[in-house]
């Protein structure tokens, strides 16, 4: 029984007739870049204010920091997603948790996920921005201070500025991450990229074209996200510098 | 202008430095030596509250360094330190390295900051160098720039912890010509060194420590020529078999 | 505000327990088949024949580069019926715990793979050289000599990667299988305390990790002391 490769039936129109599987496609490929976009400005956001707290003196800072990071790393990804999309309505006040429930449920499936993958990955940013803090040698907090900086200042103007550098390469991967963990959320029944190509297989009897396509759609993300973060590395190079050990 | 009194501290049960008194008077340039382990960078760190410390007081320009009170950055910006490991900043130009504390602490205009760093520069000899990254110079010319860096706060005083033993030998004298210069001018300095040259050329005074206390505290003279504790006896012999 | 009632778990213990059990299982499976593969992808990328470490580096950098989630799904939907027609097997019979392992052993295999090519070339190089001045053959060498100082120091990486597939184990909820966190949602479902049993399911993921996580830094401490 050999396999009937088709590959036109991107160009057919939808079993809903509403438009083309290749739109479909082109549908879901948007929202996987929205949904992690969006979540990767918040993760940075949050991650780096976290990361920053868990090398403060302050030992009460520092532990709640240590303990925000210990919880969203020690729980799978899609339990913490359904926490997010099941549990926290219910926890909320009624009417605020009513409220999202009266919401688009496109709209609440995207804020779910946004939330959760945007969380999830600033626990993972703030480990990056933590070993990058504290890589850099420890005379360099010292000559901040020496010289009159206080210590927000001595941050500001000397440890973060070299340790944004050093962190680049690493936050790369966990920038293709974001991406990758995103195809999560189509369990709870956002149609992001994954779950148009599981929709496709579903109408369609040709899922070996679907998959195929749906990996190069994930493919080309990790090259222009490589490349990018490549020419972002460039950009901030200091010259002759060479490494911090 | 600098006066020490009792200065203890521990790690745990591990006792750094046991009643350490001395005073630094203006104009005089202090050299503290002594093995390895003995406490001398701790110490010169107390001074400027870097490192904290349990016990005792000292007095920076009547300003007492250990009080909770004392806004530690302003006293911090009338005391200058240059590092054993120059701790330029690798990610800004030369000169930036000497403008960025003049503007963000001293609240100076970038155009009296780059003056004043442009002049200082020029006068440790590295003035077409403003340009570059740390990453560029030579470690003696990345200490020399953090000596320009230091005085463009216009300093009280300044601490030195160990400022040529990062440096390959050919490079040590260029860092130690800048430092005996500013001795002669009357700047008030206090010295981490091993480097018993400079020691007899500029010190006032040289004090010698071990295992955490101040053994010996007297003038270059009395200390190279009758070193009173057997310890000092014995790390001049093997400093001098250098 | 949400009423708590528990009351529907200490009832499904026993379900639940299965239901870890299987999520055990895979991980388990998945952290031996995977280093073993990941072992052979990592000596093909650095070996000399282009052809071996050329497969090698597309293999890792395809499936680093596609979500766990999808191949999963790819594994449920497609393999099935793959394995019906290559082994003659009854339509229906129910393979989606061999093919969930399979699934999460290739995937797992090009992520342990780069930690085992990073352990390697963590060792000198004169290691090799010593081991080949000897007159040890490359496997000799490398299975005497370069392996065993390699795994050494990759022992916490590879343990903390066994966290995390056990984490990611629960993705197997794409393909019905009935893990700790597909039995936890189920037995939510059927009583609508899904609120409850979502949150036991947490807790429990975040005890087992965090202990586990804690005694791989207890290792590595002992590791670096050593």
């Amino acid at each position: 029984m050999a396999y009937n490769w088709n590959w036109g039936v991107f160009l057919q129109p939808t079993a809903t007739g509403d438009d083309t599987y290749l739109g479909w496609m082109f549908y879901g490929f948007k929202m996987t870049i929205a949904l992690s976009l969006s979540a990767w400005l918040i993760a940075l956001a949050v991650g780096a204010v976290v990361g920053i707290l868990r090398t403060v003196p302050n030992k009460l800072l520092a532990g709640i920091a240590t303990a925000y990071v210990e919880v969203f790393r020690n729980i799978p990804l899609l339990v913490q997603l359904f926490l997010w999309y099941f549990v926290m309505p219910e926890l909320l006040p009624e009417q605020l948790g009513n409220a999202f429930k009266q919401t688009n449920p496109i709209l609440q499936q995207f804020l779910a996920s946004m939330v959760c993958l945007a969380l999830f990955t600033s626990a993972r940013v703030a480990e990056q921005v933590r070993s990058g803090i504290n890589s850099l040698p420890p005379g360099q907090k010292n000559a901040g201070l020496a010289m009159g900086f206080t210590l927000a200042q001595t941050y500001r103007h000397v440890l973060l500025p070299m340790a944004v550098r050093l962190i680049v390469p690493p936050l790369t991967s966990e920038f293709l991450n974001i991406f990758k963990n995103s195809a999560v959320c189509s369990t709870i029944g956002l149609l992001e990229l994954a779950a148009q190509g599981r929709q496709l297989v579903d109408y369609t009897a040709q899922p070996y074209e679907s998959f195929i396509a749906v990996t190069l759609a994930y493919l080309t993300i990790n090259v222009v996200v490589m490349f990018g973060m490549r020419w972002v590395e460039a950009r901030v190079r200091v010259p002759g510098y060479i490494g911090a050990k | 202008m600098i006066s020490m009194n009792k200065v203890s501290k521990h790690f745990g049960t591990f006792q750094v430095l046991t009643d350490c008194t001395t005073q630094v008077h203006k104009g005089e340039v202090i050299v503290v030596c002594g093995p390895s382990g003995s406490g001398k960078s701790t110490l010169i760190k107390c001074v400027n509250g870097l490192e904290p410390f349990q016990s005792g007081e000292i007095i920076v320009n009547g300003v007492s360094v250990g009080d909770p009170k004392t806004n530690l950055s302003k006293l911090r910006s009338t005391v200058g330190m240059v590092f054993q490991n120059f701790e330029l900043f690798p990610h800004m130009k030369i000169i930036d390295n000497l403008c960025i504390a003049q503007v963000k602490v001293l609240g100076r205009s970038l155009e009296q900051a780059r003056e004043k760093g442009s002049k200082l520069l020029e006068r440790v000899g590295l003035r077409e160098q403003a340009e570059k990254f740390p990453g560029q110079l030579s470690g003696g010319q990345q200490q020399r720039v953090a000596i320009a860096r230091a005085l463009a706060m216009d300093p009280i005083c300044m601490l030195f912890d160990e400022p040529t033993s990062a440096l390959d030998p050919e490079m040590v004298n260029e860092v130690l010509d800048v430092m005996t210069e500013l001795a002669q001018e009357g700047m008030t300095m206090m010295c981490v060194t091993h480097e018993m040259g400079f020691a007899r050329r500029v010190a006032s005074r040289v004090i010698f420590m071990d295992q955490g206390r101040i053994v010996e505290d007297d003038s270059k003279e009395a200390f190279f020529q009758n070193p009173r504790s057997e310890r000092a006896q014995q790390f001049l012999a093997k400093i001098l078999h250098h | 505000m949400h009423e708590f009632d528990w009351s529907s778990i200490p009832n499904a213990l026993p379900f639940l327990w299965d239901g870890m059990k299987i999520s055990l299982e895979i991980t388990l499976s998945a952290v031996v088949f995977g280093i073993v593969w990941g072992t052979l992808l990592a000596l093909m990328r650095l070996s000399s024949v282009s052809v071996l470490s050329w497969f090698a580096a597309a293999y890792v950098n395809l499936f680093r580069a596609v979500p766990l989630v999808m191949v999963l799904l790819w594994f449920f939907l497609i393999v099935p019926h793959l394995l019906e027609r290559l082994f003659g097997l009854p339509p229906g019979s129910d393979v989606r715990l061999a093919s969930a392992i399979a699934g999460f052993a290739l995937f797992e295999a090009a992520y342990y793979s780069e930690i085992i090519r990073a352990g390697i070339q963590s060792v000198p190089k004169g290691q090799m050289a010593a081991a080949s001045a000897l007159g040890m053959t490359y496997g000799q060498s490398m299975r005497l000599v370069v392996l065993p100082q390699a795994f050494r120091n990759m022992v916490p990486l590879l343990l903390t990667q066994g966290i995390i597939l056990f984490q990611d184990t629960s993705l197997v909820y794409v393909s019905a299988l009935a893990d700790f966190f597909g039995a936890a949602y189920k037995v939510g479902d059927r009583d609508g305390r899904l609120v409850e049993l979502l949150l036991f399911a947490g807790v429990v993921y975040f005890i087992i990790c965090f202990a586990a996580s804690r005694l791989v830094r207890h290792f590595q401490n002992r590791l670096k002391t050593a």
